[in-house]
């Protein structure tokens, strides 16, 4: 049991592989993807002494358990949860040492959403576009962990890290997503504009890698034509015929037909991957820089 | 020409038509190759462009709009052939909406050149425009919760085909075997923004009649 591999003990409810996307193909329908919590998944692969764009593990809310087959350094960060190490408490947020057959257990998220597990050597599946993302909306990159799967890992890293703990945001209480206006602003009345910078929203159940969706007042359309397909960013806030927003996060549509009242900015997307549903939200609007 | 900002280094540019939007397409895939547009992306649509990742969209946005585009110079590019069965389940209603034999929608299908307007919906999916306005059909009332992959379909002014099973609410008109999309390929995908394509028919044996 020495091979550079990582049985799925438990896989929880919704584990994907995940490392920094494939954006630039979005001009053929092909999503970004990539670790909703950027930041997170950049510090689990530092602490594992890996590169950057190595893949990782995003889990839902609930958690994984993996047991690699040789020895590793592993990190969780993210979403903070109880971390085990055959059953032993061990460190959240810092390097852990994990000899071959021990099974390493991600416990269900205290708070915030997506936890991250990154192994040294990196998720070693086939890229698909030059990226190992698990891309829910097109079905791109590799399937979502199933209990018993087995993936593959990379060689052990040359450089160790040196990173024993680091500072990481809290989950938010409350998500303030900063926006700047258009590119539809004007397909909404003044009220309805009004309305989405000013009244609170809420975090909706029904939110997924694809979308942040949100419940609170319905925005009101000045227009009722129909809009052409057109190309959508990251951090897109569309408005679907119920008139509550969604924010676009990393598996988004690449062109959509519903007007998109504002931009979120980057900066502000990963505290979105990790409000829980029920998470209160205010949409900020700010000056384009 | 209305230039759009999205976010803070994104730009969104409408034009009019299609056509215009397919002309602007193809300028700024060309200003990107000779290296004067930095662009992470380049995403075309109905009516827009959309450009993202630029480092001064503010420039760049004066710059689309105090100057005139030169007019459509289209890349010289071979020709898609995609050779369909026309025996889709919606081949009647399609005729009915057009006022002919179901015969002769193929005939018309096949007969008309048409280009890849823009990509999206799904990897390697194509809105291809090319026939003319009066054959415009609208969506099925009520979408299919599968379509199969190959299926050729009909909606608006647009002629698509599922590169995989996913549900969907175009009329279909017909059936290829021909891969549109396989990420072990290069490239992946056989239809791009631009990409001229003809639908070639066969009979039922996949050879031409």
């Amino acid at each position: 049991m020495t091979d550079r591999a990582l049985a799925v003990v438990r896989a929880g409810a919704l584990t994907t592989v995940q490392d920094r996307g494939r954006a630039g193909h979005a001009h053929l329908g092909v999503p970004r993807s990539g670790a909703l919590d950027g930041p997170a998944a950049a510090l689990a692969n530092r602490l594992a002494g890996n590169p950057p764009d190595a893949a990782l593990l995003e889990t839902t809310l609930d958690g994984c358990s993996v047991r690699p087959r040789s020895t590793v350094t592993v990190a969780v960060t993210g979403a903070p949860c109880p971390v085990a190490v055959d059953g032993r408490p061990a460190a959240w947020g810092a390097p852990v040492r994990v000899r071959a057959g021990s099974v390493v257990d991600v416990g269900a998220a205290r708070r915030g959403v997506r936890s991250y597990l990154a192994v040294s050597g990196g998720i070693a599946v086939d890229p698909v576009l030059g990226s190992r993302s698990t891309d829910l909306l097109s079905g791109l990159g590799p399937a979502p962990l199933t209990d018993g799967a087995v993936l593959p890992l990379g060689p052990p890293p040359v450089r160790h890290t040196h990173v024993d703990v680091a500072p990481q945001p809290a989950p938010p209480e409350e998500l303030v997503l900063r926006v700047t206006l258009g590119p539809r602003h004007d397909w909404f009345t003044p009220a309805a504009v009004r309305t989405f910078t000013s009244r609170a929203y809420r975090v909706s159940p029904a939110s997924n890698r694809i979308g942040l969706r949100t419940t609170g007042p319905a925005l009101e359309r000045a227009t009722h034509r129909e809009l052409p397909s057109e190309g959508m960013v990251l951090g897109a806030v569309q408005v679907p015929p119920d008139g509550t927003p969604v924010v676009f996060l990393a598996d988004h549509p690449t062109t959509g037909g519903y007007p998109v009242i504002a931009v979120v900015r980057p900066a502000d997307l990963p505290a979105a991957a990790q409000a829980v549903p029920g998470t209160p939200v205010r949409f900020v609007a700010v000056r384009r820089r | 020409m209305r230039v759009l900002p999205v976010g803070e280094d994104a730009l969104l540019v409408e034009v009019a038509s299609g056509e215009e939007a397919q002309a602007l397409h193809a300028e700024l895939l060309r200003r990107r190759a000779e290296g004067s547009l930095p662009a992470a992306e380049i995403v075309p649509a109905a009516r827009t462009v959309l450009l993202d990742g630029l480092s001064d969209p503010a420039r760049l946005a004066a710059d689309l709009t105090a100057r005139d585009l030169p007019p459509a110079a289209p890349r010289a590019q071979g020709t898609v052939e995609i050779p369909v069965r026309y025996d889709g389940p919606d081949l009647a209603e399609v005729a009915a909406h057009w006022g002919v034999c179901a015969r002769e929608v193929a005939r018309i299908h096949a007969d008309a050149e048409f280009r890849v307007a823009f990509c999206g919906f799904a990897p390697g999916f194509g809105y291809l425009t090319g026939l003319p306005s009066r054959y415009d059909v609208p969506r099925r009332p009520t979408p299919r919760t599968a379509v199969p992959a190959g299926s050729v379909a009909l909606a608006g002014p647009y002629t698509g085909v599922y590169p995989r099973s996913s549900p969907g609410g175009w009329q279909l008109i017909g059936t290829t075997d021909l891969v549109l999309w396989d990420h072990t390929r290069e490239p992946a995908a056989l239809l791009s923004p631009g990409t001229r394509v003809r639908f070639v028919p066969v009979d039922a044996a996949g050879s031409a009649p």
